[in-house]
């Protein structure tokens, strides 16, 4: 490490794990606000317990959760200097999140032929919002992810890259664990 | 490794990602050299210059949130007025707490905190020096944007007029047609990024680039409060920010989050608002509470009473601030097991608020006291914030509070805790850094004299609204009939409220006339230690250099400053060992590596306002902003790390002269720096 700080961490890793423990707040009050609302549906509206599709949304989650596993191939890839595996597993992670933000896509619009609106009731808004704000995060994390992709391109991916990619595993691991979470209390629950 | 790391640390800046400085990632970004002049301003990174800024901005928004109060009290001098309408009025007062609280009392604040932690905690600038000027520009484009809610679409037609609290279902479009509410919400979710971003970045230079030796129990009480602050702000931030998003969705898209005809809960904003809006009120109280806990023990020469109490006093005020929000509720029906709960809560957190003021008292008592224009902020805020205090404490008797919800006995509690308690403490802070800052004193005559002028007027505009209140006077109505008892004490008030105007107007006067007599050579240079301060940012010149010290300091005592002049002699008498001259830098150390200025945080700063005027007249617009803010991020992300003629490297270590330091961890240590 070039820097030398007070606590031996870098700043740019500690601004992150700071930022996580902001964000922790902001699905806090995302997750308290389906909570309350997740039972406010009209009499002839489908809950939950009839909407949600278990076994799609657990494949999607497994997918996930997968690419918290390839993340750290690609950080650990990159610490031994093995550039070309490192790219291959940064690639995979951000085709596996991906995947993952293809998946919600697909379960918003058959929620939305089912007949759930974003207006339609309190649930529905609820759901989608939260839901959404966790897809977003995703998003931004496969920006990342192709941001270090194309840098690598470049050829510019090198091992003192490395703690830059950290910061994004962790970001990523920090959005694994929320949506852990997220699908416990919004898919499992119910049930 | 680490060990010796965490205690040797050079000033020496960050070099993002340990990039060599030659490197031009994409070849077309080059970096804005410094100079002087406006540009100076706009590409800054240096955080004494971003903490003017905020000063400066807080202190232009603290006048025009003023000027809505005074509009305020002339409609309410007399019984049924009409210079407002019932609508502006609305709008007025809500502006007025929008714009002291968001724009004025929180930037003031992130004022003190850029310019003087790292300063206090002996350090060459903040973490991330980008990310700060970001997120100046970041907040004063959204507060510009809130204001413009007053021109846009005609005058006074799109203001907010839901109160700073904006509660729910009034804020719906049902009945706020007009687009007030959405600048309203759309303007805090901009501001909001700015506290947040620049809590990471404070928390991140408190934790980790304190100089050598400069424990957490070290840190002067001012870096403590704000760095609580922060902490607050990191945490209370994203709950105002879903608050504001779930409105913004209701407003914009249909969605029902606070629409009760679809069945929704207006209590959820209550709560989620009020979960951000009492650790706020902390945010608001904790940099005056730091300000004076340094005023204090400078101008009484004696130590901090009881640094760990102040400390932890102040730690327990931050945990504690999140457990008390539904007091803000006790009218609302929240239930009696929810009541009584936050009753006690409430009444406990006067606890660690009362050792701090015991211990400002224990300062000052036996000490030698100099009654300079900061200490007469400094002893005011004391016996304001007491008063407010106390009558916080009687909010607390849910019994006693649900008759006192919504009268101006709230309103007197809070501007005494506000005004009182923080804007008292700032203009003592101002008086106090001044010197520091611009090199030159304020006049002490006219300092004095708008103390007496502000401490009066202050006492004469809320002491009555205790009165009103409890007669029964309504906040937020627009005028009263005579014959009610309001009469007397409302053009009191109003009295007291220009006696305020004209004390800030005094200061603003005091700036120039200080600065022209100093200038014509009539007032002498303050030098590094004008008040035989006590802590670091004492110990450089005034005004402070760019580079802030010359080298590293090496800390081995809380108030190190004070410590190098003054020491023990054989009888334990407190005996000068050398002047502050002699102990402070010069400033003369020019080969210092600075962080070039960046065009970057600007550019992506502009784009959050064109967003917001998108999401509410054209989501053309917010495409064009989207650009804005990619482009400036991708801008900072890539551009070279360094200036070309960075290669003048001097880190400021190994030139002390402290002996038992000279031991094999520090040329590790340097060598590490080498390195790179």
């Amino acid at each position: 490490m070039s820097e030398t700080t007070t606590l031996g961490v870098s700043h740019d890793k500690l601004g992150m794990w700071v930022f996580l423990g902001s964000d922790c707040l902001l699905f806090g009050a995302l997750i308290s606000t389906y909570m309350l609302y997740k039972d406010r549906i009209g009499p002839t509206d489908l809950g939950p317990e009839e909407m949600f599709d278990i076994p799609f949304t657990s494949v999607s989650s497994f997918v996930l959760l997968m690419s918290s596993l390839t993340v750290v191939l690609a950080i650990t890839a990159l610490r031994r200097n093995d550039i070309r595996r490192s790219r291959i597993w940064l690639l995979s992670t951000a085709i596996l999140g991906a995947i993952f933000v293809g998946g919600q896509v697909y379960e918003f619009t058959a929620f939305y032929r089912e007949g759930l609106g974003y207006t339609t009731n309190l649930f529905g808004t609820a759901f989608f919002t939260l839901t959404g704000f966790h897809g977003v995060h995703v998003t931004v994390g496969i920006i990342f992810l192709m941001s270090m992709y194309i840098q690598s391109m470049r050829g510019k991916l090198t091992s003192a890259q490395e703690e830059r990619l950290e910061i994004i595993g962790l970001y990523w691991h920090f959005v694994d664990v929320v949506w852990i979470v997220i699908f416990t209390i919004v898919y499992l629950f119910p049930q | 490794m680490t060990i010796v790391e965490s205690e040797e640390t050079p000033l020496e800046l960050e070099s993002a990602g340990g990039q060599p400085p030659a490197e031009k990632p994409l070849g077309a970004f080059t970096r804005p050299q410094g100079g002087n002049g406006w540009k100076d301003w706009l590409f800054t990174v240096d955080h004494k210059k971003i903490g003017i800024m905020y000063g400066a901005a807080g202190l232009l928004f603290f006048v025009i949130g003023g000027i809505y109060a005074l509009f305020m009290r002339l409609q309410l001098s007399r019984p049924g007025n009409s210079i407002l309408s019932a609508e502006t009025y609305n709008q007025v007062f809500t502006m007025h707490g929008v714009v002291m609280v968001f724009l004025a009392a929180i930037p003031l604040g992130a004022a003190f905190a850029n310019y003087l932690i790292p300063l206090q905690i002996g350090a060459r600038d903040v973490a991330f020096p980008r990310l700060n000027a970001f997120s100046f520009w970041v907040f004063l484009g959204g507060g510009l944007f809130l204001l413009s809610s007053m021109f846009i679409g005609g005058w006074w037609e799109n203001s907010p007029d839901g109160g700073w609290f904006a509660y729910s279902p009034n804020t719906g479009v049902l009945f706020s047609p007009s687009k007030g509410i959405d600048f309203f919400a759309i303007g805090l979710q901009i501001t909001g990024i700015a506290s947040l971003v620049g809590a990471i970045n404070l928390i991140v230079t408190v934790l980790n680039m304190r100089a050598p030796g400069m424990t957490l129990m070290k840190m002067p009480i001012l870096t403590w409060m704000l760095f609580i602050v922060q902490m607050l702000l990191l945490f209370a931030m994203p709950v105002i920010s879903v608050a504001l998003f779930l409105l913004t969705f209701d407003r914009l898209f249909g969605a029902n989050f606070f629409n009760v005809a679809e069945g929704a809960d207006p209590l959820l904003w209550q709560h989620l608002f009020w979960i951000f809006g009492h650790p706020e009120v902390y945010v608001l109280i904790l940099p005056s509470f730091g300000v004076i806990s340094e005023i204090i023990p400078t101008f009484s020469r004696k130590p901090i009473f009881g640094y760990p109490f102040m400390v932890f006093s102040g730690i327990a005020i931050g945990f504690m601030g999140w457990g008390v929000w539904a007091h803000h509720m006790f009218a609302s029906g929240v239930g009696p097991v929810a009541v009584a709960a936050f009753s006690v809560s409430t009444m406990f957190i006067a606890v660690p608020t009362g050792v701090k003021i015991l211990n400002w008292l224990a300062t000052m008592w036996g000490g030698r006291i100099r009654f300079t224009t900061p200490m007469l902020y400094a002893t005011a805020v004391v016996a304001m914030f007491t008063i407010g205090g106390l009558s916080g404490v009687t909010h607390s008797l849910a019994a006693a509070d649900s008759q006192q919800t919504d009268t101006y006995y709230i309103v007197a509690h809070f501007h005494y805790v506000i005004f009182g308690g923080i804007i008292l403490g700032f203009f003592g802070g101002f008086y106090f850094w001044w010197p520091k800052i611009f090199g030159y004193f304020l006049s002490e005559k006219i300092g004095k004299s708008s103390f007496w002028v502000m401490v009066i007027g202050f006492n004469l505009t809320f002491g009555p609204m205790h009165i009103l209140g409890l007669q029964g006077m309504s906040r937020r109505i627009q005028t009263y009939s005579s014959g009610q008892g309001f009469d007397l004490w409302n053009l009191v008030a109003t009295i007291g409220a220009f006696m305020i105007a004209i004390a800030t107007a005094m200061f603003i006067g005091n700036v120039i006339v200080s600065r022209k007599a100093f200038k014509a050579g009539k007032t002498p240079a303050p030098g590094p230690d004008p008040w035989d301060a006590r802590s670091l940012e004492w110990m450089t010149a005034s005004p402070v250099p760019e580079h802030n010290f010359d080298e590293t300091i090496h800390v081995e005592k809380q108030d190190e400053f004070w410590h190098r002049k003054w020491g023990k002699n054989e009888e334990g008498q407190v005996v000068r060992r050398a002047t502050a001259e002699e102990v402070a830098h010069d400033g003369s150390n020019t080969n210092v590596h600075l962080p070039s200025p960046s065009y970057w945080p600007l550019v992506a700063a502009i784009g959050l306002p064109i967003i917001g005027y998108g999401l509410i007249y054209n989501l053309l617009l917010c495409v064009l902003g989207g650009l804005f803010v990619l482009g400036g991020l991708y801008g900072w992300v890539f551009e070279p790390v360094d200036d070309p003629n960075a290669d003048n490297h001097d880190h400021g270590d190994g030139q002390d002269s402290y002996a038992e330091l000279e031991t094999a961890e520090v040329t590790n240590a340097s060598e590490d720096t080498t390195i790179e």
